[in-house]
Formats: C-alpha cells, structure tokens, sequence
C-alpha cells in the first residue's frame, strides 16, 4: 500500500519538491489551465494569496495580512456591497483567521450571510461561522432562527448545509430550539441527510445527555438503516452511549458481532472498501463498542469469540508480508478488543502473535503500536513480556521521542519491586531531557506514584524525591512533599528509633549539601528547611548555629518567596526552642538576629507573627519550651473531635429558642430537589433554570411563598451574638437561609435532621468529656447505640475506626498490618476476585491492579536487590549483549515468582508499611489526615490542636472556655484541602488567640490530657476504590437479556 | 475524536485548520506553533504520531504538505493515519492530481469536502464515491448560481429536480 500511495503522491504533488517562490511563478499557468471551480479568482484575492505566498518573512506577511484587515474592514461595512464581493470578503477573512490573525471585526457579517436566500451565499456563510464562532459565542443566538428556517427547506443541499453547521454550533442552551427538527430529518428520504442528522443528535448527546434521553431508542433505530454510511454515523453515537451505560445496551451485543460478521464478510458495497478492505473505518468502531461490551462479562464475550478470529483471519498478512497500514489498524483494534473482554487462550494467542509482529517490524509506526499492544496483552499474561525484552530495550534507547515515552509508559505498568530501581532511574534521565511543562508533570507524577508504591528503602525514597523535586521544581504536587516531610517525622512506622533517627539525619545530610547548590525550586527549600529545622540539631553532629546560618542564607538567597521565608523563620524557631529545651544558652547570631529584624517590619503578617514568636519563644524558660515545642513533636497524632460536643449546650440553647436544625449539604440539596416543584412550581423540571427557551413561557401560577428573607433575620442575632468571629456567622446565616428555603412545612423532614447530625453527640453531650479526649471506641459505641447516623458510619469507614482503636492502645498496630499483607497475599494466589477487592481495599489495593502475580518480593530480599538492579543498569550502557540480556530479564520478568511471606518478625524492614501513609490522599473533611499534614509543617498548629484539650479541661473546671473553642473549631473546621494554608491562617487570622495564650493552662493540663489517638495510618487512596469499583463490577458481571430482537436480519439484505 | 485538522506546509505555513473542540484564536495560534516547531523537526524515519498534552498527534507528510490530526489518546493510530490518506485521496480525486498550489487558492473548497468527510470530530463518510457525488451536486449548483445568480427560483427547482 505504501509504494502505492507513493506513486499517486508523486504524481498529485508534481510541484511539491519545488520551493514555494518557483510554485507561485506557475500560478499562472495553473490557473489558465482553469483548475476546475476557481470561481472566487478575484484579481484582489489572487494578489493577496502570492503577496503571502512570496512573503520573505514573518514580519513582512504580518503586514501584508495586517493591510488587508484595514482594507476588508473599511470595504466590508460600506453599504450595499454586491452579494458576490461580500462573499469574496467572508472568503478572505477566513483566510486571514486561517493564518492566525483576528478577524472578528468580520463575523457579524459571516452571519448575516447566512441569511441569504443563495445557496451560495447562504453555504459560504455558514462556511465562515463554523470556522470563526465557537459554540459559546454570542452571536450564535442570531443564527438559530436562521438554522431553524433552512432545516425546514426542501432543498436538500440547504439542510446538509444547516446540519453541519448545527454540529458545530448548537450549544446545550439552544439544543432543544432545534432537537425537534434535527429528529424529523432522520426520516429524510436522502442518505446524506439523514447521516447527518445522526452525527448532529450525535453531538447534542455529547452536549447535554439530559436533553437526549427520550432518543436513546431512536439510535438503536438508525443501526438498521438502509444505507451504510447513517449505519456507521449510528455507531459513533452508539459507541458514546454504550461507554456511558454499558449495561443498557448489553442485548445488542448479538446486533453488533452479526453487522461485525456481514461487514467482514464482505457484503457491504463496493464503494465502502478501503484498499480492497471492506469498510475498514466501521469494523474499527463495531470492534471498540464490542471491547465495551464485552468487558467483564463472559456470556457476551463468548458470543464474540468467533467473530473476531474471522476478522483477524481476513486480516491477516502472509507470511513476510508486512500488511497494509489499514489491516493492521483493524488488527490492533482486535488486539485491544481482545485484552479487555474476557478473552480465551486462543485469541490471546493470536493478539500475542500480531504483537510480537508488530514490535519486530522495522516500521517506527507498528514498534509503536507494538509496544501498546504488548502493554494491554501483558496486563493479561504477563510472561509473554520476557519473549520481547530485547525489542523493548531497542525501543527504550530509540532516538524517536514518541517511542521512547511510549515505551516508558509501557515500563510504568511493569513496575514491581524488584525492578522499580531501574525503571525509576531511567524515567529520572528522560525526565533531565524534557523542557515542556506537561511531559515533565506527568512524567514526575508516575515517578512519585512508583516511588511511593515500590520504594525498596526510605533513604532510597528521598532521594528519589529530592531529585524529582529538584528536576520538575513547582509541577510537583505539593502533597507530595508533605508526604515526604510525614514520612520523615513518622519514620518507618515501627518503634525503631534508631533506624529513624539514621534516616533523618541521612535526610539531614543530603540537604545540607543540596542547600549548596545555586538555584533550586522553592518546594525542595520548603522541605529542607522543614527537615533543618526539625532534625538538623538532632544527632548533634551539627551545631545550631551552623544550621541557623544555612537557614538564613536561604532566607537570603530568596528574597521574594514569602513560604520559604516561612518555613526557615519557622525551622529557626524550632532549633532555637531545642536549645532552649536542652537547657543551653541561645544567642542568635548577627546575621540571624537581621534577618529576624526584617521579618519583624515585614509586610506579610504572616511572617511578622512568626518572627514575633519567635522572639518570645527566646525569653520563656526552658520547661515551658520544651512543652510547647516538644523535640520530634511532628510525629505525634493530633487528635481531632469533629463533633464538637463542648457547643452541645450552645445548640441545644440555640434550638430551644427556635433557630433551625443543621442538615448538612447533602441532605440539604437532597431535599431541596425534591422539593423544587414546592419552591418554584413554575419551573419546569426537565430544563435547566438558567436554560434559554424557546416556547412561549406559561401563565404564572401563584408560587407558595418560602419566607426565607424573614426567618433568619430573626435567628441571626442569636448567632451573632455570641459567635464572635465573623466568617462563622456568615456561613450560619447561609446555612439558616437555606435549609429556611424549604419553608416550615417540611416539619418531619426537620426532625429527621436534628437526629442525623446531632444525634451521635448527644450522647456525649450531657457528661462534657472532660479532661481526656472522647476515645474513638467510646465515640463508636454511642454512635452505633443512637442508632441514627447509621448513614455517615457506612461499611468502608468500618475498618480505619478499627486501626484508631487498636492504635490507641499502641503496639497493636505492628500485629494489624501484616494479618492484612497477609490476606493480601492469600487473596492474590487465590486468585478470587471477590478477595482481591476487598483486601485491596484494605492495604495496598494498588498492588492488585498490576496482573496476577505481581507480588512483592520477600522483605529480606529487598536491600539485596538494588544493588544488583544498579549494577546491572551499568552493563546496559555498556551495551553487553549477553549481560543485558540477563539484566532484562530483571526489568521484564513479570513471572510471579516473589512470594509474599507471612512476616511478623519485629527487625524486617518493611518499605511497605513506612509508606502506608504516603499512599493516602488526603480527604477532605470526613479524615482528619489533614491534621496531621498541618501539624507536621507548622508546628505552631499544634498548640491551636491541643487547645481542645485544654479547653475543654479549662471548662469543666472553670467553665469559662468562650475564645479557645472557637480558635479550635475553626482549625478543626479548616479542612484539610487548605493543608499548610489553614496552619498560616489560623496565625492571620486569629492575633488575638496568641498561641501562647493557652501556655499557662497548657503548662498544668498537658500533663493530664492523654495522648492522642492514631488518625492517618490508613487512608483510603482513590485507587483503592477504583480497583475496588472494578472488582465488584466484574464480579457481579451482566447477564445479558437472553432473546435479542432480530434487527439485522433485513440489514444487508 | 479527533480535535482539529491542521494542514502545514513544510515551511510552517498554515494551508488548513480545523477545529472541532472550541479553541480560543489565542489558543489556536499557540497550537499551531508549537506542532509545527515539532512535527517539521522530526526525521522521516520516526514514528508518525507525537503525544502532546494528553492527546495524540498523528501527522503525515504528503510532499510539502504536512496533514495533521489529533485526536484522543485511546484512538487508534494507524485508524487515524488512514483517515488522513482516505481525505487525500477524496482531494485527489476532486482536485485532479491535487497539489498544494490546488489548496492555496481553493483552500474553501478544501474545507468543504473536509465537511463532507468529518463531521463533529468523527469520520463520516467513508465512501469516496458518494463523498465525490455530493461535492459534485454542490458544484453543478454552484456553477448553475453563477449564471443565473440572479434567479432564485431557477437554483431551487434545480436543486430539487
């Protein structure tokens, strides 16, 4: 196919070879031999396009096209220009939008063309408003009248016209003005019609899906068509349908194999084929709806199995054939159909064979293809990647780019323990040859992902960070370097200080030096001052002074980025109270002693408030100090009392006087749809409120007034009186204004609410929880006994309620983690995956996503590996054959020998589990991760954290605690979304409740208020869920309905 | 889908775009940009499609003429590939050996049988012959209106027979 095309291009493009210049020196005779239809050769136009054509530069075709806007913007809006000039005007403003200059100027005359009653005018019209207007300009509005007009017309040239121009045009607000019509054209007697109409329906679904529900019907109508072509145009909506609701469409499984069949089969006209390949374009389509179809249902995967070894039979090249890129390109669709339904071994040994195939073929296009194919077919069977370690390699060290990052890609999903080393370092290297932002993101993201999933050490874990931070700089997220910090301050979550306190000053080393280098991104600053001011006095090798200077240097070193200014005042702070604590004298040195200056006049509050503690921090005495800054204090759990029980008593006083329960969002908007036709009964329901319309409006009803202007204002004094803070009293008053929206009447509903949200804490409410903190068990119990929140206690939040109780009682932990690896394991051989769901869902779900046997390897056998993965990366580049071959079995063996052992032994050390944490996202206000996000980068949030604690102490023995609770509502309400933000904010905005306010009452409770229970252990990560999804989708599997209507019986006839 | 269609020449000049997802003309400028500064600088060996931004670019040069479309990253290369040479050879077939010369100065026409091959983003036609048939009937109107442009009744009764 290829020399055939060739030989046609060569002749098409007889000129081609020629330079431009030399092109247009024929134009002339080009246009004298009257290349058909050069019925727009104005003499101003011609000279427009060779003034361009002969541009020597830029600058000059800049203005050549900048004198024609003047010249078409003064003749444009003369009056009474000729129809024929003013649609060689539309024609050249396209051309001047086309190279990139603004034309808008123009556009209220394009549409107006579309007025005209010549066909010509009226296409050329059209023409120019798909080109120039997006579906949410304002002129668009102009042009629906006229849309509405021309779909109406007889002439069947106008309609097509009006058609794709509504593909382009017609937005979700002007959908329904022309639905109505767009639906009668599908029984157009013309062909072409009627296929358009199918890709404009087509379109409106992809717009709005509300708007086309009552069509989905009508879709499975048009596969019947006479004609093909509105067949295949049927198969593009269709495939969009069924990819959003696949098991509605499941009985037209059988529909689909058979026009599979008939097309392969070669019953389709001639006219569809495709170099001798018959309506190549639609078997891709039918392929992709069956891969949907078939995906975790085995019934109509089975249904498909013949089929799709008859495509691959026809398709087929013999042997040393390479094929044609068409065949091909229907093979690899079967290859991706084939690896996402339930696939037998016989077809899978077909993709396997076009596979290898294609990564043996010496076109850079099919070792592309190779590559993804193999990355779906390995997904399945993952030893057939060993056979084609080599070309893999070949690819990897290509000088193609595309095939490079391809192939990258197709190492991501290889990853495992044993080889995660070497994958990561070669993403790292490609990572150092990006410059565009996007390819680094994402690059940096799946270096992180891989990091935290595989990591074989912590030292190694950092590492890899720094670098990934010191290359893609401020694209990387900032959780990612929070997890980092949380690792370091959590250590390997096991109770070996020592290997911690390594760790941390081996952390403490390697920033030291990188602070050396010139210019590094203010994320990797964050964090080493972070790690400075925490560690960097910790093992004592390193003298306070000497990190204080680094700090200000750094400080100094970047005088406009206020958040690395933040941090390193704050690290200051933190080594100067260690000294403190320690009972030694602390003198800050010159340079420090000015920058505090600085910081003390500085603009940003923020920085000021810093600087200003930490000055009182160096007057307090040293028992005190070390109170407040307790050495390695970020590793301790804040525990966080979301319900609030101590403003038990406001509430209840507050509902006692008549002010409105609290329902949270949901119920609220839960409710208030359900009661929309009550609020507005004038608004109708299937349309959305702000919606254009296009029938007449109907006579008003009287609507039942909600009186919610009223009502709050007479709670709102309640409110305001005694919630101090304003922010506060604004969200009452939206919240009281809401939920009033629903007016009195819903009186049951009110009900229901007070006993959702407050029923659980009514239970802690009448004994105030004095000096300790509510204990999760405790907080349970009441909980499930009310029996009223059964709601917010749903089953997956069950297990994490579990690991708070059990580490509250302190080692437990140590035993919980390894039952679940080891029911990991279990669940991994055993191969259910029913099992594999749920105990992913638990731990490292992740893992499971890799296929089957993709386990990490021993825990003992770890440390070992990297050094020989390291070693072996060397011989690659020394490009060994017989080495590399032994290291690629390394990197591409994916056989599933490394078991997992049951491991209870105290010393292994466990990767693993030391990035338990970093796996989790942090949620928003249901887990209280943030907490511990906040506490571990601001330290002074801890006091804020603890101020509960003594707060609630305070009020049980004082009962006066009217500032402190609300300093702490609102850092408990600061959700964790805002992550070090809310700790800076809480300093902002609250001067008033100095940290060092609750000292004194800090100073004698602290000793009695207990410690404070594990929170961020587990944390559900999105792929846990979305693993979880995806086993219980194959798991409950379809059935499809048994007896299928015979649409296609008639098809082909 | 596929997003756009853009058609460059070998000198960066733009000879065709088409843009099925809304790009603002500060965006498109951009686009342009930065896929020419890519697609020319690539060796004739390499593999046709680039990743960019999410999507894929699948590219291929025609003599000087460079024919581009990107459509979604788990659309099917060689598919796309295929779909670019099936509208090369419909202009072929329309223009007559078509050269770059043809789409310079008849670049609307261009745009019109692109309308008749791709619509919203998904290939519509995949008959050259009735693609050719109604570019055909287009054109008899066509150079019916020149002569009688004058008479509009005279276009829709022949429009209509």
């Amino acid at each position: 196919m290829e020399s055939w095309a060739n030989v046609i291009m060569k002749k098409a493009f007889k000129h081609g070879s020629q330079n431009t210049i030399d092109q247009l020196k024929t134009i002339g005779r080009e246009l004298s031999m009257g290349t058909q239809g050069n019925w727009l050769s104005s003499k101003e136009y011609l000279d427009l396009v060779k003034a361009i054509g002969e541009a020597k530069s830029k600058a000059e075709e800049e203005r050549i096209v900048m004198a024609e806007i003047e010249h078409l913007k003064k003749r444009i809006m003369e009056p009474d220009v000729p129809r024929k000039k003013m649609k060689e005007y539309i024609i050249r403003l396209v051309y001047v939008e086309m190279l990139g200059h603004d034309a808008s100027f123009g556009y209220i005359y394009a549409v107006k063309m579309t007025h005209d009653d010549n066909l010509l005018c009226k296409r050329s019209g059209y023409l120019a408003t798909t080109l120039f207007l997006n579906e949410d300009h304002d002129l668009i509005i102009l042009i629906v009248n006229t849309i509405q007009k021309d779909l109406k017309s007889d002439n069947y040239l106008v309609v097509c016209a009006a058609l794709t121009a509504v593909c382009k045009l017609i937005n979700e607000e002007t959908i329904p003005a022309v639905l109505p019509q767009v639906v009668d054209l599908l029984g157009h007697p013309k062909e072409q019609v009627r296929k358009k109409a199918v890709m404009a329906l087509h379109r409106f679904q992809q717009r709005s899906p509300s708007s086309m529900s009552h069509l989905l019907t009508k879709f499975r109508q048009i596969l019947c068509d006479k004609d093909p072509s509105v067949m295949s145009a049927a198969l593009c909506a269709l495939f969009d349908l069924v990819s959003a609701d696949v098991k509605g469409f499941k009985n037209l499984t059988a529909s689909f194999v058979s026009i599979l069949k008939q097309v392969a089969e070669h019953r389709l006209p001639k006219a569809y084929d495709y170099h001798r390949t018959p309506a190549p374009f639609i078997q891709i389509k039918l392929l992709k709806i069956l891969a949907l179809l078939g995906a975790g249902d085995k019934h109509a995967s089975e249904n498909m199995y013949s089929v799709l070894v008859d495509v691959i039979k026809k398709n087929e090249p013999g042997k040393g054939d390479p094929g044609s890129n068409i065949t091909n390109a229907i093979l690899y669709e079967c290859i991706c159909t084939i690896t996402a339904i339930m696939a037998n071994s016989k077809l899978l040994g077909l993709a396997a064979e076009i596979t290898s195939r294609f990564l043996k073929s010496d076109s850079h296009n099919y070792k592309y293809m190779g590559i993804d194919a193999l990355g779906r077919v390995i997904e399945i069977n993952p030893d057939f990647a060993e056979e084609h370690q080599l070309s893999v390699i070949d690819c990897l060290e290509d000088q193609d780019d595309t095939l490079k990052r391809k192939t990258l890609d197709l190492l991501y999903k290889m990853t495992k323990s044993s080889n995660v080393e070497v994958i990561v370092d070669r993403m790292i290297s490609y990572m150092r040859t990006l410059s565009d932002a996007h390819n680094k993101t994402e690059i940096a993201t799946r270096i992180i992902e891989l990091t935290e999933r595989f990591a074989p050490s912590n030292q190694w874990f950092i590492q890899t960070m720094n670098q990934v931070f010191e290359l893609a700089g401020d694209l990387v997220p900032v959780k990612v370097a929070h997890d980092l910090m949380r690792l370091l301050s959590k250590g390997a979550g096991e109770d070996d200080e020592e290997a911690d306190s390594l760790l941390r000053s081996s952390a403490v080393e390697s920033y030291l030096q990188l602070l050396a280098e010139p210019k590094l991104p203010s994320i990797l600053l964050q964090v080493a001052c972070w790690v400075l001011g925490e560690y960097g006095t910790a093992d004592g090798t390193h003298n306070a002074d000497d990190i204080i200077g680094k700090l200000c240097d750094v400080a100094e070193a970047h005088p406009g980025d206020n958040v690395v200014k933040g941090y390193a005042i704050t690290a200051i702070t933190k080594i100067c109270s260690f000294e403190i604590g320690a009972g030694r004298e602390v003198q800050l040195i010159p340079e420090c002693r000015s920058f505090v200056d600085d910081l003390l006049a500085s603009h940003s509050t923020d920085l000021q408030q810093r600087a200003y503690e930490l000055q009182v921090f160096l007057g307090l005495g040293a028992d005190l100090v070390r109170k407040v800054l307790p050495v390695n204090g970020s590793g301790e759990e804040i525990e966080f009392d979301r319900e609030l029980p101590f403003l038990q008593e406001f509430v209840d006083s507050a509902l006692a006087n008549g002010a409105r329960p609290y329902l949270d969002e949901n119920e609220r908007l839960g409710v208030d749809s359900g009661m929309s036709s009550f609020v507005s009964s004038s608004r109708s329901h299937h349309e959305p409120s702000h919606g254009l319309r296009f029938e007449a409006y109907e006579t008003p009803t009287l609507a039942v007034s909600s009186g919610s202007a009223a009502v709050p204002s007479s709670l709102l004094p309640d409110f305001e009186e005694s919630v101090t803070e304003p922010t506060r009293s604004v969200r009452n008053q939206t919240d009281s204004s809401q939920v009033d929206l629903l007016g009195p009447e819903v009186a049951r509903l009110r009900l229901d609410g007070v006993q959702r949200k407050w029923g659980r804490t009514s239970g802690s409410s009448q004994p105030s929880p004095a000096p300790t903190p509510v204990s999760e068990q405790q907080r349970r119990g009441s909980g499930v006994s009310e029996g009223a929140s059964s709601n917010n206690e749903s089953s997956p939040a069950e297990p994490r309620h579990d690991t708070y109780s059990s580490s509250f009682e302190g080692k437990k932990v140590q035993r919980v983690i390894p039952a679940e690896k080891q029911r990991l394991a279990a669940s991994l051989f055993g191969g259910s995956s029913v099992q594999k769901g749920s105990s992913g869902g638990v731990n490292g779900g992740v893992k499971a996503s890799n296929a089957a046997g993709n386990v990490r390897p021993s825990e003992k056998g770890v440390p070992s590996r990297p050094v020989a993965g390291s070693g072996k990366e060397k011989n690659w580049s020394a490009a060994e054959p017989k080495q590399a071959s032994s290291s690629l079995m390394d990197l591409v063996d994916m056989s599933g020998d490394d078991l997992l052992p049951v491991h209870d032994s105290k010393a292994s050390y466990d990767p693993f589990k030391g990035l338990e944490g970093l796996l989790g996202v942090p949620s928003t206000a249901a887990s209280s991760t943030p907490a511990g996000l906040g506490k571990s980068t601001m330290d002074f949030m801890s006091l804020y954290d603890s101020a509960p604690v003594v707060s609630q102490s305070a009020s049980s023995l004082a009962g006066d605690s009217d500032v402190l609770p609300l300093g702490h509502r609102r850092s408990g309400g600061m959700d964790g979304a805002n992550g070090v933000e809310g700790g800076l904010m809480d300093l902002n905005m609250l001067p008033s409740v100095s940290p060092l306010a609750g000292l004194g009452e800090l100073a004698q409770s602290s000793s009695s208020s207990s410690p404070s229970t594990g929170v961020s252990d587990k944390k559900g990560p999105s792929r846990q869920h979305s693993l979880q999804k995806d086993a219980a989708s194959r798991q409950v599997g379809v059935t499809p309905t048994g007896a299928n209507p015979a649409l296609f019986q008639d098809l082909f006839g | 889908m596929i997003h756009f269609v853009l058609l460059i020449s070998r000198q960066g000049k733009v000879r065709l775009t088409k843009w099925y997802s809304p790009y603002t003309q500060k965006e498109r400028t951009k686009v342009i940009r930065e896929l020419s500064g890519m697609i020319l600088s690539r060796g004739p060996k390499l593999c046709n499609f680039l990743e960019w931004r999410g999507l894929k670019v699948v590219y291929k040069r025609y003599a000087s003429l460079y024919f581009c479309m990107c459509v979604d990253a788990d659309d099917n290369e060689l598919e796309t590939l295929e779909i670019i040479h099936h509208f090369v050879e419909i202009l072929d077939r329309y223009f007559g050996n078509v050269c770059e010369l043809d789409l310079i100065f008849n670049f609307h026409k261009a745009y019109y049988i692109l309308d008749e091959v791709l619509i919203a983003g998904e290939l519509q036609e995949t008959s050259k012959k009735s693609v050719a048939r109604v570019i055909a009937a287009q054109d008899t109107l066509i150079e019916h209106a020149k002569e009688q442009s004058n008479s509009l009744s005279n276009i829709i009764a022949q429009a209509t027979k």
